[in-house]
């Protein structure tokens, strides 16, 4: 599905990633973790391509085509969904509004007609009760006035009507209090397939608790230092990242 | 260049309604001669820095007294006509019988053209007419008061709330037309009533010199929608005189979507604890130069003010913006907040504004801010992540921008009309209405 190979990114004259490698096959779970500053962000950045990175190194290929090549809107039609650390409030855009347009934007890219009016207005009620949201927030601005936790399960909430094939998940827990993870993880969970891939960028284990990864990989300096399965991170939450961060060392 | 419209008028002014009051022939005259000795207003006023009307006086814009009913394009009627109001349509400056359907209304509201208010409604008439805006406030109200051939006379009596709007539809069907209205509009003692004035006209150039005063009685709420959407070559010169007494609410809408030069003057005096929100929205495209002034007196204590005007200007178009809030020395525990936000979509565009506080009185809470931007680069990115191409992300943010003034509106027979006008001057925004 993804694969990044000694991508090295940098921002201004300041190396951030230093010769990542990194493969996710379909429907894996990956999860990076990661002492601040290690280039977490970094890496969701480049690869749903927000402009501001300089790729001075590697490739990234995604379903056999160059990543890197496509804009942030190709991409995005093409499956990969970021969930963003920090949501975008974009007052004056009702959430409907966004949805509709960015799966009819889809749509188009794959030949298909405009969805239905009807079928969309189901699809996304349907969706809303799996992220235990109002109705009401179809039609609030994006993002504007929500709460942290709002936020956060309107973004998984995209992720649901959108089916994308790739999904970013950049530190979809910090600010979460203990409910609103669980709902979160719920709905993450429930968008678990074969079909589907997971990048999940945390800082801390407690999220890995709801949604179990297959792998877990530890970002530090630039580049991963440790791989493993789901115990690597409870092993990290006991030693620290200075105990990896020593061993690469 | 004025002494063309000194002899214009001289040969006009018996043909003017009024000439049976003395008191109103004399307000003329007097406006007349305040208008012959000081001429347009000119950049080297403060008030008029950013707006230069000498264009006006290359053209002598004439006013049509020509009674019969012009031939014009009925598009400009029903196009503009804001579904369940009664509409009062007013031609090339004159009150049109033919056009206007004020089928239902209630026999105690009075609803009349100038030349029949003189008629019928001389006391009341007298009472109110220049009393919220005086000829020395500006050489246009000068102007307007000298010269109006009609205007339009609406008297809510107390008590009574009018469920269906009221529109005044204002269209200009020859060139080189002078449109000058004057209307007088009046919500007696908790009477509630909304308002809305529209203003069209055909592609050529001509000129609208409009007046409205507003006389808010106690605890009375008054809703008034100014919808100016001239035509492209055309000159626009408005100004709304409200007078507020306690208690009272005043809400205004301030559209600005069309003609060529268009300046508007909203000013209001605030009674003790009233209210009043003045919300903006202005869209420039081309070299079209929209200014926009406001003035909000707090005269007595516990008065609110808000103010938003937003503006999106697009290609060489100029906005301006100067407002000022004005408490005096007795208007302790005044509540008020003025903003302006302005959008330049290109780098020949350009926002003029300047929010201005005058406060006397020192137990007050006043905010204001002022912002000049671009669309924000985040959002942008948002959307495109949202597989939404960048174009698309850029107009549907500049929509956005301009539609919370759009979502002020609350009739919602008028905010269709609004959100078309909104497409019609950014038709690249590609929005689909019916998602909305």
């Amino acid at each position: 599905m993804l694969k990044i190979e000694n991508l090295h990114a940098s921002v201004g004259d300041k190396p951030i990633l230093k010769g990542l490698n990194l493969e996710i096959k379909a429907g894996e779970v990956h999860a990076i973790m990661g002492p601040n500053g290690a280039g977490k962000s970094t890496l969701s950045h480049v690869l749903s391509g927000k402009p501001g990175y300089n790729i001075t190194e590697g490739k990234v290929t995604y379903k056999g085509k160059d990543l890197l090549e496509m804009a942030p809107e190709i991409r995005a039609r093409e499956g990969i969904f970021l969930a963003f650390q920090y949501p975008v409030e974009i007052p004056g855009v009702s959430n409907i509004y966004m949805l509709k347009a960015a799966l009819n934007s889809i749509r188009k890219h794959n030949g298909l007609d405009e969805v239905d009016a009807m079928d969309f207005l189901t699809l996304v009620k349907d969706k809303i009760k799996l992220l235990q949201m109002d109705q009401q927030f179809l039609y609030r601005a994006v993002n504007e006035g929500f709460s942290g936790g709002e936020k956060k399960r309107n973004e998984i909430l995209q992720a649901a009507i959108l089916e994308p094939k790739m999904c970013i998940l950049d530190e979809t827990d910090s600010g979460l209090d203990i409910d609103a993870l669980k709902v979160v993880a719920e709905g993450v969970n429930s968008l678990r397939s074969t079909e589907r891939s997971f990048l999940m960028i945390t800082h801390y284990q407690r999220l890995l608790d709801y949604i179990k990864p297959d792998f877990v990989h530890v970002l530090a300096d630039g580049q991963i230092v440790k791989s493993g399965g789901s115990e690597l991170a409870l092993e990290l939450e006991e030693k620290g990242y200075q105990w990896v961060e020593g061993q690469a060392a | 260049m004025t002494s063309r419209y000194i002899a214009e008028y001289e040969k006009t002014a018996d043909l003017l309604p009024g000439q049976s009051l003395a008191w109103l022939k004399q307000l003329k005259t007097d406006a007349f001669n305040y208008f012959s000795a000081k001429g347009f207003p000119s950049l080297r006023e403060e008030e008029w820095r950013y707006t230069n009307v000498s264009a006006i006086e290359k053209t002598l814009f004439v006013p049509s007294l020509d009674q019969s009913e012009p031939i014009f394009d009925q598009l400009l009627v029903t196009e503009n006509t804001v579904e369940g109001a009664l509409t009062v349509v007013l031609i090339n400056g004159h009150f049109s019988k033919q056009h206007s359907s004020l089928k239902g209304l209630d026999k105690d509201i009075s609803v009349l053209s100038m030349a029949d208010a003189v008629e019928q409604k001389p006391e009341l008439l007298e009472r109110y007419l220049g009393k919220a805006v005086n000829s020395e406030e500006h050489s246009f109200v000068a102007f307007n008061t000298a010269w109006f051939s009609d205007g339009i006379f609406v008297h809510i009596p107390a008590k009574k709330v009018v469920d269906q709007p009221i529109q005044l539809l204002h269209i200009v069907t020859k060139a080189e037309c002078l449109a000058t209205t004057r209307h007088l509009l009046i919500a007696d003692d908790m009477a509630e009533v909304n308002i809305i004035e529209t203003f069209v006209g055909i592609d050529d150039s001509y000129l609208t010199a409009a007046v409205t005063e507003v006389f808010v009685e106690k605890n009375a709420n008054l809703t008034l929608y100014k919808v100016q959407s001239e035509g492209d070559k055309a000159y626009h010169f408005g100004g709304t005189y409200v007078k507020q007494a306690r208690d009272s609410r005043f809400n205004h809408h301030n559209f600005a979507f069309g003609s060529l030069l268009a300046r508007t003057d909203v000013h209001t005096d605030l009674g003790t604890a009233s209210e009043c929100d003045f919300n903006g929205l202005y869209l420039g495209n081309k070299r079209q130069h929209i200014d926009n002034h406001t003035r909000i007196n707090h005269l007595k204590p516990y008065a609110i003010s808000n103010e938003l005007y937003k503006g999106v200007l697009n290609q060489r178009a100029k906005g301006v913006f100067q407002g000022m809030v004005y408490v005096a020395e007795d208007a302790q525990k005044t509540d008020s907040a003025m903003n302006n936000r302005n959008l330049l979509l290109s780098n020949d565009a350009e926002a003029d504004t300047k929010p201005q506080l005058e406060i006397y009185a020192d137990d007050v809470k006043c905010a204001h801010g002022v912002t000049v931007g671009q669309l924000e680069e985040k959002s942008i990115f948002y959307l495109q992540t949202r597989c939404i191409d960048k174009e698309t992300a850029r107009n549907m943010l500049t929509f956005a921008f301009a539609n919370e003034m759009v979502d002020r509106v609350k009739l919602k027979s008028l905010r269709k009309v609004v959100l078309g006008q909104v497409l019609k001057c950014f038709p690249q925004a590609g929005v689909d209405q019916s998602w909305l």
